[in-house]
């Protein structure tokens, strides 16, 4: 052996010994520490969107509101004197990015709660981190019914209406509406689509044909031919907006006319007629549903005062359903965090939202209860006539069992002073 | 039958939009020999500037014109400012180059347009004409087939019927001989890299308004379809480049249409399997097989 | 990817020394001693390198010692990927698509060994190493195909298969569970360890025991018979032949090789999180894998280490970048996650136009030049 070699072995030796005594009493000192991201003048909460990449448009625009939303509430003295922080986290929609920025924002940055992680297949992945950690995990923006599984996951909620309750009640819809038509379903290849079309078959039972997409091949070409094919006079689509733009463009360019019944993530009149600019006409007609006041109801006094937030504080985004989106997610966690009183801790948000009972912008209360971490209990259906979408019929609302589809009678709720609630 | 027909048809209209992008990195392949991963990136960017100039003087054709003309000068730009610079040590090199010109491409196409789609509008209407009940080719689709079959035949005469294609294909194919012969060979570098630039616009063009919108990332998939169009076509071959783009739209509109949309990476792998097994430089290419 | 012109492939590991062909002969002096002690001096050094990791990792915090790990399970992949395609010359896009076997392998194995209710420390070993055997039959698969074809070919080939994962998981949505993944159970620091030993450094250290096993395996395996003809290869096949070499085979066996480090990598990156997922593994992840090479320094394992660290660094950078710089919010979300990739872009192309060797040949560089300095007589 040479004799570096033999000094090089010497003191691997020796520094293995001493690496071999584990240091673990800081570890220990962690444990005992103040509620995490709470300070006497500041919550610190954290996020994941997709700022970049693909997924980017239209959804970017979300956590942009929400941010806005909180520095309005700031400059009106925070919520029991607590400035809001929220740290978005690019993730480019990429789950492997979704699991790094959240250990992150958890470990490093020791925020109190998450708000509003966007997407399924990215939020599916951090959900068991989230779990162990005991982080609050507040109105996960999906319609996945993965954040409902209190037993398994019980500081994770979701917030919109989930998928299923959705497909119900636009079912329950074209039964009305179209007795006896051929009604087909178009989905997204994956939980968005096939909780949708579970909702939609619970209603109607089978349906008489089915196509999906994958936002990876934008040939829909295929898929929309097979269902004019098959003679469908309305298709129930679950798609985001990108590929419900697509979609209803083939079926246009193929001479196919069918009504066109769009779930509520991929219906932003917005958001479509911007990708669609002169072909934007193919959506008259085009009935979706929504949950939140409509952005282009300017008469709406939550609309007006959300406005007034935008222009001040989001004036270089346009105001969509994406940014209402985004301010109402801020109001219900404004009241989730005043309903967990004047020391909040993490046990007594995730309490808080489960007692749950908050009314805000939304049409319909929210499902949050002891077993139940669903959101939105219900939606009401809206149509693209000249140019705009407004809400027509009544508010509906189910669960994502069987559940009848009931109609819901109370008025809507008017804001409080400044859109910020108070209890 | 009829499904046939009609998965015939849509096939035909996006194979076409491949087989120009394809083309475009068979011509940077032939003046340069590499692959341009930056392709995609800078068609995207020159479809930016080509639909500001659309909408800002209401022309498509005008903005047509001002994207090739940016894919010109970008090409050129992007082999007198970087390529040329890129040490030859190592081949790789210039692959990492581009791929980190796509990074800031993309970026700042994002920084500056915003990460949104755009509409891009069609010159041509978009529907469908039927024929015998199925809904067959689009004006649009037929102005599509027709640009790349008239590049195809322009590029084709540049390079065998006058001086300057001549000198770009010798300097591309024995550069130490061109130099002897008195050909600038670095300035017909230039020329290729600004001819496929100019190719991948008007591809870029071709392709926006067929799918999502524009947005920084349109051109990411369709780079990927692309570049297995040229290889299955030959990467020295236009020709190859235009059946290989055909070739590749007709089985992905097949294995949509008839397997669902999941599965066409795989049909992409086979089918690249299944050409270059048989021939491993591509359908139209002269070189032989590598022996084992 | 450009043409592999034999004369064009002047490598930049290529020591100085006799040609290529010199060093192939029969009987030809080995370049670094007697084997016993090249084998004994790689152990000492791993040993040294763990332990100063090991120590590194005992101060650090939870989400830094996550960090460590991630450029260890990353470290697997550049470094088996460096020697195929810089010792080797054969271009691979697609050993995301491998380290995502890899990943589900283990994920598989794991779910199994729960649901059947068997537990263990054996468990994860024994996944590992099935991730490493399955991993590298898809390279066997794909290598065999790779010996026939060449440069850009070969390219489109492998970037295909980095296209697959997402297509494979949907395809069979019964096993693989789609776009959402799979979960399987944390791995959890031993009891001996104490109740309060941090688990992330647990994991960092499971990281690092993989990479150093495959540092030092590919280190002992460059300096072997086999990795001269893995250059011999590279630099002239006819050659190579000549010398007695099988050229195919060499070619498959380096992908094999390569692909076994990628899977045993992807298989440690999935440990990391417990989850598996195909948007973990899209056509970036091996893009962005080649970049960290050719960055690090192509063919060298040093220049492994520094590909490694790059890609967690990327990771990283956006959320660093937005946290540093506070900027008027319209202007803000414009820049927002785009600064980051812009800055990442622009020190790819810098890099190599002012390092074509990579950092690791840069260090090198400097570092003779300040030899050459210290020995020049002075005056």
């Amino acid at each position: 052996m040479r004799p570096t070699t033999r000094r090089i072995l010497a003191a691997a030796t020796g520094l293995a010994l001493l690496a071999a005594v584990p240091a673990c009493a800081d570890d220990q000192k962690q444990a005992a520490e103040n509620v995490p991201g709470v300070t006497d003048t500041e919550i610190v909460i954290g996020t994941h969107q997709p700022l970049t990449g693909p997924a980017a448009p239209g959804y970017s625009k979300i956590s942009a509101a929400t941010k806005a939303y909180f520095e309005h509430v700031n400059s009106k003295g925070g919520v029991n004197g607590r400035k809001i922080v929220y740290k978005v986290m690019d993730d480019g929609y990429n789950p492997a990015n979704t699991e790094n920025v959240v250990r992150k924002l958890v470990l490093d940055d020791k925020v109190f709660a998450l708000l509003g992680g966007l997407g399924t297949p990215t939020h599916t992945n951090v959900l068991e981190f989230v779990k162990t950690q005991k982080v609050p995990d507040l109105f996960v923006s999906s319609g996945s019914r993965n954040w409902n599984q209190p037993d398994k996951y019980p500081t994770t909620f979701g917030w919109q209406p989930d998928y299923t309750v959705e497909g119900k009640i636009l079912a329950t819809w074209v039964k009305q509406q179209f007795p006896g038509a051929k009604v087909c379903h178009f989905g997204q290849n994956d939980d968005f689509g096939r909780d949708s079309l579970a909702g939609v078959e619970k209603i109607l039972g089978p349906v008489a044909a089915k196509q999906t997409y994958t936002t990876t091949n934008q040939q829909v070409g295929p898929a929309i031919g097979a269902l004019k094919a098959a003679g469908c006079q309305v298709v129930i689509s679950a798609s985001i907006p990108g590929f419900t733009a697509l979609a209803m463009g083939q079926a246009a360019g193929q001479g196919f006319r069918a009504q066109w019944v769009v779930s509520n993530v991929g219906a932003d009149y917005t958001t479509l007629s911007t990708q669609l600019g002169d072909k934007k006409v193919i959506l008259e007609g085009m009935v979706a549903d929504n949950y939140l006041p409509m952005v282009g109801d300017t008469a709406n006094p939550w609309i007006q005062e959300f406005t007034k937030i935008h222009q001040q504080y989001n004036s270089a985004n346009p105001i969509d359903g994406n940014a209402i989106y985004g301010y109402s997610m801020a109001y219900t966690f404004v009241q989730a965090l005043l309903a967990a009183g004047k020391d909040p801790t993490r046990e007594k948000l995730v309490e808080a939202v489960r007692k749950g009972g908050f009314r805000g912008p939304g049409l319909t209360p929210f499902r949050y209860s002891d077993d139940v971490h669903a959101g939105y209990s219900g939606v009401r259906l809206n149509k693209v006539q000249n140019g705009a979408q407004a809400y027509f019929g009544p508010t509906y609302t189910t669960d994502d069992a069987d559940a009848a589809v009931t109609e819901f009678t109370e008025p809507p709720t008017t804001p409080p002073a400044n859109a910020i609630p108070t209890t | 039958m009829d499904r046939f027909l009609f998965l015939t048809f849509g096939g035909l209209s996006t194979g076409a939009v491949y087989a120009a992008f394809a083309l475009a990195l068979v011509l940077i392949w032939r003046a340069a020999r590499l692959v341009n991963f930056a392709q995609g990136a800078m068609a995207v960017a020159t479809a930016y500037v080509g639909y500001a100039v659309a909408s800002a003087t209401g022309s498509y054709w005008l903005g047509l014109g001002a994207a090739v003309l940016a894919g010109l000068l970008l090409g050129a730009l992007v082999e007198r400012v970087l390529m040329r610079f890129v040490g030859h040590a190592n081949p790789l090199n210039e692959v990492i180059v581009a791929l980190g010109l796509v990074l800031l491409i993309q970026a700042v196409l994002g920084m500056v347009f915003g990460n949104g789609y755009r509409p891009a509008a069609a010159p041509f209407d978009t529907d469908a004409l039927t024929l015998g009940g199925v809904a067959a080719l689009s004006p649009y689709d037929l102005w599509v087939l027709g640009a790349v079959l008239v590049v195809v035949v322009l590029l084709a005469l540049l390079f065998t019927r006058t001086p300057i294609g001549l000198r770009m294909r010798a300097a591309a194919f024995a550069p130490e001989v061109s130099r002897l012969l008195g050909v600038d060979v670095s300035r017909m570098l230039t020329l290729g890299w600004a001819l496929a630039a100019a190719v991948g616009a008007l591809a870029g063009m071709l392709v926006v308004p067929t799918g999502l919108g524009l947005h920084p990332h349109a051109m990411d998939l369709v780079f990927v379809v692309a570049f297995t169009a040229a290889v299955v076509g030959g990467l020295d071959s236009p020709a190859g480049a235009v059946v290989g783009g055909l070739l590749v739209g007709l089985i992905l509109s097949y294995v949509t249409g008839y397997l669902g949309p999941d599965t066409t990476p795989l049909a992409v792998l086979v089918l690249l399997l299944a050409v270059l097994l048989v021939r491993p430089g591509g359908l139209f290419s002269s070189a032989r097989a590598r022996h084992v | 990817m450009t043409a592999t012109r034999p004369s064009a492939r002047s490598g930049v590991d290529r020591p100085a020394g006799p040609s290529a062909l010199r060093r192939l002969l029969p009987g030809a002096p080995a370049t670094a001693g007697p084997r016993g002690s090249t084998l004994l001096r790689h152990l000492a050094g791993a040993v040294l390198a763990g332990t100063l990791v090991v120590l590194l990792t005992n101060q650090l915090a939870p989400y830094q010692n996550l960090q460590v790990a991630r450029v260890c399970a990353f470290l697997c992949v550049t470094a088996g990927y460096t020697v195929l395609v810089g010792l080797n010359g054969q271009l691979s896009l697609g050993h995301g698509a491998l380290m995502a076997t890899g990943a589900y392998t283990v994920a598989l194995m794991q779910q199994a060994f729960e649901e059947r209710g068997v537990q263990g420390r054996w468990i994860l070993p024994l996944s590992l190493l099935a991730a490493v055997a399955v991993t590298a039959l898809a390279g066997l698969v794909i290598g065999l195909a790779a010996a026939r074809l060449r440069g850009p070919y070969l390219a489109g080939v492998t970037l295909a298969v980095a296209t697959l994962v997402p297509a494979i998981s949907t395809i069979f949505t019964e096993v693989f569970n789609g776009e959402q993944g799979l979960r399987f159970p944390a791995e959890t620091p031993p009891a001996f360890l104490g109740a309060y030993f941090q688990p992330e450094r647990w994991l960092a250290w499971i990281a690092l025991l993989a990479a150093l096993l495959t540092v030092l395996l590919l280190a002992n395996l460059v300096r072997s018979r086999f990795g001269r003809s893995l250059r011999a290869v590279r630099d002239d096949e006819v050659a190579a032949r000549l010398a007695g070499i099988h050229v195919a085979r060499t070619q498959v066996l380096a992908f094999v090789v390569s692909a076994g480090c990628a899977g045993l990598g992807g298989g440690v990156y999935a440990v990391l999180t417990a989850t598996v997922a195909p948007g973990k593994f899209p056509l970036e992840l091996s893009l962005f894998l080649l970049m960290a090479i050719v960055i690090g320094g192509l063919g060298s394992l040093a220049g492994a280490v520094w590909g490694a660290v790059l890609l967690v660094a990327l990771q990283d950078l956006p959320s660093l970048l937005t946290e540093t710089f506070s900027l008027p919010s319209g202007l803000a979300q414009r820049l927002e996650g785009n600064l980051a990739l812009a800055v990442f872009g622009l020190i790819l192309i810098v890099v190599m136009l002012v390092a074509p060797g990579g950092l690791h040949g840069a260090f090198r560089t400097l570092a003779a030049r300040l030899r050459a300095r210290r020995r020049a007589p002075e005056h």
